[in-house]
């Protein structure tokens, strides 16, 4: 193929089997490494533990048990205790409670699926995140039907693309969030404005994108095309979209990723709802372990769609070469 | 060029390659271009590409095009497809006058232009389904051209699976199961190897024996052009301009044999003094001023020769 930008360059040595097995490997080990620091950080009391939890409060008449006091107060209420020869106070170092232990998440996740929550107002867990999912579902569908079919056109024809690019390029440096009063004034506090920016923040640039990949396809494909007798609106619908499909459906795995990124903000426009008001209401009660629970469930929602839409995309479109390198 | 050492002329036809060439002049003109002009606009002014190119091409004649670079080799070929559009003349098929690409003339580029998201089949089958044949008609005839190219056996496959000249024996079939009144074919064997290209020169000929087809063929090989050419159409670079028309005296049918023969050498001859004139190194050199400065980087005594 002479369209430099997707012709796999990768030796040949890449491509055995060894080499998938050592990716593998090394992708476990991308997520064990940051997880080791992490229970390092929690199990290993001399890594970083700057407070100390209260067992026995002993002369100090303001510790409780269960209480988190820095260990600069904890040491100086020792001393204390010791100087006037009282029962000196006992504790364990121990981490902030914004920090939970691996195992504490671990034990929040499977809880917050399993019990209901402690506060009768708060939802499930998978009944927030349900709620993201559907304003990102929508948010996504309204951006992708404006925006795939601008993008696709303006990259096929000049003129269109010179009339609405300028303007599209000064947009997308509008910041999404800024539209969010704006949004709940003309479309009240519920789910439209929260998915109104989700559209706002993802449809400028993905015009652009897909602009940009259409221009992108191979001139000589265009041209053989037009040299078997094929006429404008055909060239579009069987030769420019299937031509760029698999380099479409990249982008808008890429655009998926962005509108993800955007949700937490949405949610927090009108009334705030969705994964984004659970972790709020978490964090108000101080339950960190929901709050990394939640944090890591939509890092796995949005991780395993990718996975899940590479994996589709490999068998969508057979001959499109670059996806091996995935 | 020695010239002394090959007596005779490209010019000297054997009785039966003339007749051949009056045969062929009493056949209809299938492509024709008139006064036919091209400019660039470029930050340096309009730089003229082609200048009043004038040639007729009869009823299965098989014409070469040749030149040195930047003749315009290929924009004559493109502007004759109607890919680019003429600023002056006229491109005749059949004596009517064409403007834009359309099905009368068929096409095969130097890079691989098969559709990849089609497989082989699917991608034959394009043009006649772009020209209002329903999808059982179109595939027999793909299936046809499949099969006369060799390519059978890959009709599921992708193009991707295929090797550089199977590519190009499918676009071969592609372009030609639209029964175009030309095939314009665009340094198509450049990209292969010299086996490969040997084998698809040969079967080039064989598909233009059997098939009621004109071909007019870009290429940069000089071989390659005699090999397959009735005429060859010389160009001359900036602008190019039309620098001979040469009727190659090779009788056929052609064979790899025949490189050695008297009037290939002398056609090869001929071709070389207008693509290469012996000038050409002072004057217009891309190269000129280029001169390399090597400096000894091995040991003295480390001698390779």
């Amino acid at each position: 193929m002479a369209n430099g930008a997707r012709v796999s360059n990768v030796p040949n040595w890449l491509s055995g089997s060894m080499v998938a097995r050592k990716h593998v490997l090394f992708g476990i080990g991308s997520f064990l490494l940051p997880l080791l620091v992490w229970c390092a950080v929690s199990y290993l009391p001399f890594v970083w533990h700057p407070k100390v939890l209260i067992a026995a409060p002993g002369g100090a008449d303001y510790f409780q048990v269960g209480m988190l006091v820095d260990k600069s107060v904890f040491d100086e209420e020792f001393a204390n205790m010791q100087a006037q020869n009282l029962p000196v106070p006992k504790g364990e170092p121990a981490n902030p409670i914004y920090l939970p232990a691996p195992h504490e998440v671990a034990k929040a996740f499977y809880t917050s699926f399993s019990k209901a929550p402690q506060q009768k107002d708060l939802p499930w867990l998978h009944e927030s995140l349900w709620h993201s999912i559907t304003i990102i579902f929508w948010g996504f569908l309204i951006s992708s039907l404006i925006g795939v079919p601008l993008g696709v056109l303006s990259g096929t024809y000049p003129t269109l693309s010179h009339l609405s690019e300028p303007f599209i390029e000064f947009f997308r440096y509008l910041p999404a969030p800024a539209f969010g009063a704006l949004a709940v004034a003309v479309l009240g506090i519920y789910d439209a404005p929260k998915i109104a920016i989700i559209v706002v923040g993802t449809l400028f640039q993905q015009i652009l994108i897909i602009a940009n990949t259409t221009r992108k396809l191979d001139s000589t494909i265009v041209e053989a095309a037009l040299t078997l007798g094929t006429k404008r609106m055909r060239l579009l619908t069987r030769v420019v979209v299937p031509g760029i499909l698999p380099d479409l459906y990249r982008d808008q795995r890429i655009l998926l990723g962005w509108a993800w990124t955007y949700l937490i903000v949405a949610e927090l426009i009108g009334t705030s709802s969705g994964i984004t008001w659970f972790i709020t209401q978490q964090a108000r009660y101080q339950h960190f372990d929901n709050v990394y629970a939640a944090i890591m469930m939509i890092g796995i929602i949005g991780f395993g769609t990718d996975i899940l839409l590479a994996r589709l995309g490999r068998r969508l479109f057979p001959w499109d070469r670059s996806q091996k390198k995935e | 060029m020695n010239n002394t050492s090959i007596n005779k002329s490209y010019l000297d036809q054997s009785e039966a390659v003339r007749a051949r060439f009056d045969a062929i002049k009493q056949r209809n003109v299938i492509l024709e271009a008139r006064n036919l002009g091209k400019c660039y606009p470029s930050q340096q002014g309009d730089v003229e590409a082609l200048r009043d190119i004038n040639f007729k091409i009869h009823r299965r004649e098989f014409v070469c095009v040749v030149g040195p670079s930047g003749c315009g080799k290929s924009t004559l070929v493109r502007t004759l497809a109607g890919l680019e559009k003429h600023n002056s003349g006229e491109v005749l098929i059949d004596g009517k006058p064409v403007n834009g690409p359309g099905q009368d003339r068929g096409m095969v580029f130097q890079g691989y232009s098969l559709f990849p998201w089609l497989t082989v089949k699917k991608n034959v089958m394009f043009g006649p389904e772009m020209n209002g044949y329903g999808h059982d008609e179109a595939e027999r005839d793909a299936l046809l051209w499949l099969e006369l190219v060799g390519l059978s056996k890959f009709a599921n496959a992708y193009p991707h699976q295929l090797s550089g000249g199977m590519r190009q024996r499918v676009a071969i079939a592609r372009a030609l199961v639209n029964q175009p009144r030309i095939l314009l074919m665009d340094e198509p064997f450049g990209a292969l190897d010299a086996q490969t290209r040997a084998k698809m020169q040969s079967h080039l000929l064989e598909i233009w024996r059997n098939v009621d087809i004109t071909i007019l063929f870009i290429t940069h090989d000089l071989d390659e052009a005699i090999f397959l050419a009735d005429r060859i159409l010389v160009l001359k670079a900036h602008p190019g301009e039309v620098q001979e028309m040469i009727e190659v005296p090779v009788p056929r049918p052609r064979s790899m044999g025949q490189f050695t023969d008297a009037e290939f050498r002398a056609t090869k001859q001929r071709l070389e003094q207008l693509i290469h004139p012996p000038v050409s190194s002072e004057e217009s050199d891309e190269d000129k001023g280029i001169k390399p400065h090597l400096i000894r980087f091995t040991h003295v005594t480390d001698n390779v020769e």
